[in-house]
């Protein structure tokens, strides 16, 4: 019996260059290995780890000590294992109409915002595809620049802008439109402005990234076989980047639903959003087996939109091929 | 006694006849670039109308704006005896085939196709029922639920053609229509498009860069150089009597030779060369001063070559020697060397087989070429 490899072989020669060949490959596969490692010890170390961490405390019981809740695994003498697993904080999450509310809030809050950054990033998206080529680049110069400043100075910005003595009333009042100061600061209306503000480049990015790629002939043909503006957008454009839509939607929903700064300093006590809760949860009540609760609770609520995404791109993809 | 003519194959003659496309002085400008530059064309219904020239020409600029998907910078185009400048694409009587044929990628053969009835509200089983037809008249009957990706190159040509004829557009617009074609599918679908245009009795109106398939398809040529026409006419008309030294040199292969006129009768004229040194006589008098700078053209297919003088050289004949032969089995291309600095193209169809493996015309052998008065055509520009 003679391997493959030695019954192609016709000569010694050809027989060691192609063992030599064999060994280049297997290296080549070591090398993807090694390089494919990095990425996955990292998410593993960095993401994977405390996640497991924040599961077993949301698992655990509050106690006045240090770290301030209960051990998972306790040894009992004689090397008895005592497994500790407690979900009253999941039930308590569910009992207590405040998180509830708060889940609520957000989830309508970062509904609400993902819709505005895309009614208003999708028509800036197409105006940038659109622009000859000097000013696309400046445009999406003007996108990105923003991330140039701190987030959190950015915010502060608005603060001033917002205020009953801020920039915005000042220059009502003083061009006659109204009389009294506008409230806007701590109210939803101004966490809405500093969501949408802080993530509709998100938006325009991805929208971008994907409009770039449209063929503009469709729009032509569609057009030619009778299909007005309006009736073109509605039945080939907006269909063909609807990737773009789902990835910026997400790219928006998930951090803006977990948002903590723009409702604390934005929002004041009137804005209810679940960042804050688990912030006051985890400092205010150190409370950290209920904070824990709340942020897998959270994660969860995040994640099966995701997975859903996932499922969608992975149909259309398999369409495609 | 008097019988009119017929002119249904032939409208452009009629001159009763009124055109279905009128371009009237039409430019296109594109910043400094001058596209389409004041065009006159009256195309006639039934025709199939080529507009044929190289990249950047303009012919490509003026279907688009036949479509509407660009504005004419000045001049007007009527359809149909309406203006249709302010006319935007959809809601013009024209369908367009594109070059990439512009399928939509998410949707299937049979929505593709039925796209134009369902934006004009057509109702649901009238679209079922006119898709399937037109499905069944391309022969893609059993492709109906494929998308785009899942076709071949010449399937999605018949889904474009099939989705821009559903409507009856009065005119259809087809931009390079054989350009992706390999070449036996070209000659098929060739045949198709005509076979259609005839059915359907609708006037095409197709842009190419492909002289041979102009030649095929069209009722009517245009040429079209630097956004101008250079000459409109049949393919014959084209071809027999080119009117510049550009068209006879675009359409098919020419022997061109400067010379003056030396003789101008009623019935014929004499065309001096001195390079190569050779008078032509042409067999039809022309409006053209004696002494008057001349083209004149001859194809190499007009040409007879042989090894023994025909007449007397010196008009309509000529001495030189074979500097090469291109064999191409039902005929052959001779270049010909004339007074050791001049070749002259011959096309010749091999009518006998070689004897004893010599053929009848060898390399570097002395010939004589000799055409027929009305072979060569003057050329004054």
């Amino acid at each position: 019996m003679s391997t493959p490899v030695e019954a192609l072989a016709t000569t010694e020669e050809d027989l060691k260059t192609r063992i030599l060949y064999r060994l280049m490959r297997l290296a080549q596969d070591r090398w993807r290995t090694l390089i494919l490692i990095i990425p996955f010890t990292w998410l593993l170390v960095f993401f994977l780890a405390p996640f497991f961490l924040v599961l077993k405390i949301s698992l655990a019981e509050t106690i006045i000590a240090s770290p301030p809740f209960t051990p998972m695994i306790e040894w009992v003498d004689e090397g008895i294992m005592h497994v500790r697993v407690v979900v009253d904080n999941y039930a308590y999450l569910w009992e207590d109409d405040l998180y509830v509310n708060t889940y609520l809030s957000s989830l309508k809050i970062s509904t609400v915002s993902t819709i505005l950054c895309l009614l208003l990033g999708y028509p800036m998206a197409y105006a940038i595809v659109r622009s000859n080529h000097t000013t696309k680049h400046i445009l999406l110069m003007l996108i990105i620049l923003p991330f140039w400043t701190s987030f959190l100075l950015r915010v502060y910005a608005w603060l001033g802008l917002l205020a009953d003595q801020g920039t915005i009333n000042d220059l009502l009042i003083a061009l006659g439109i109204i009389d009294e100061p506008i409230r806007m600061l701590y109210t939803h209306f101004a966490v809405y402005v500093g969501i949408v503000y802080t993530y509709v480049p998100f938006m325009i990015l991805p929208l971008y990234a994907n409009l770039e790629k449209l063929d503009w002939e469709l729009l032509e043909a569609a057009a030619d076989l009778g299909a007005k503006p309006m009736a073109t957008f509605f039945t080939v454009t907006l269909p063909l980047t609807l990737p773009g839509v789902i990835a910026g939607s997400l790219l928006v929903f998930i951090p803006a639903t977990g948002e903590y700064v723009i409702p604390d300093l934005l929002g004041g006590g009137n804005v209810l959003m679940i960042g804050r809760v688990l912030y006051n949860e985890f400092n205010a009540n150190v409370d950290w087996p209920v904070a824990s609760a709340v942020a897998i609770a959270l994660l969860l609520l995040l994640v099966l939109p995701m997975m859903l995404y996932q499922h969608i791109q992975g149909k259309e993809t398999e369409s495609h091929e | 006694m008097s019988k009119t003519p017929d002119y249904s194959e032939r409208p452009w003659l009629d001159p009763e006849a009124e055109p279905f496309i009128k371009v009237q002085s039409v430019s296109k400008h594109f910043g400094d670039f001058t596209a389409v530059d004041s065009v006159d064309l009256d195309i006639y219904k039934g025709e199939l109308f080529s507009l044929l020239g190289g990249s950047g020409c303009g012919k490509t600029t003026l279907l688009r704006m036949l479509a509407g998907f660009e504005k004419p910078s000045s001049g007007s185009i009527l359809i149909d005896g309406v203006n249709m400048n302010d006319v935007p694409p959809y809601e013009r009587p024209v369908n367009m085939m594109f070059q990439s044929y512009a399928l939509f990628p998410h949707m299937t053969v049979e929505k593709n196709v039925g796209y134009g009835l369902r934006r004009d509200g057509v109702a649901a089983s009238e679209i079922e029922q006119r898709v399937e037809e037109m499905l069944t008249l391309v022969e893609l009957g059993q492709f109906a639920k494929r998308k785009p990706h899942q076709l071949s190159g010449g399937q999605k040509q018949r889904v474009a053609l099939a989705r821009s004829l559903i409507k009856h557009p009065k005119v259809l617009l087809l931009d390079e229509p054989l350009g992706a074609l390999d070449k036996r599918l070209r000659e098929q679908t060739q045949y198709e498009l005509m076979n259609l245009q005839e059915r359907l009795g609708v006037t095409f109106v197709v842009v190419t860069h492909d002289q041979e398939e102009a030649m095929t398809l069209s009722t009517r040529i245009a040429i079209m150089d630097t956004g101008r026409f250079m000459q409109i006419g049949t393919p014959t008309e084209i071809y027999e009597f080119p009117t510049s030294r550009l068209v006879a040199n675009f359409i098919g292969n020419a022997n061109m030779f400067e010379g003056r006129i030396v003789e101008n009768g009623t019935d014929h004229v004499v065309v001096e060369s001195k390079d190569p040194s050779c008078n032509f006589y042409i067999d039809h008098g022309m409006s053209i001063a004696e002494g008057t700078k001349v083209w004149v053209a001859l194809r190499p297919e007009k040409i007879k070559i042989a090894k023994q003088a025909n007449g007397d050289t010196g008009t309509n004949s000529i001495k030189g020697m074979v500097s090469d032969i291109g064999y191409l089995g039902g005929t052959s291309t001779y270049r010909v060397l004339i007074d050791d600095d001049r070749i002259v193209e011959i096309t010749s169809p091999n009518l006998s087989r070689p004897k004893d493996g010599n053929p009848p015309i060898d390399w570097d052998q002395e010939v004589f070429l000799s055409w027929e008065p009305s072979s060569s055509v003057v050329l004054t520009k």
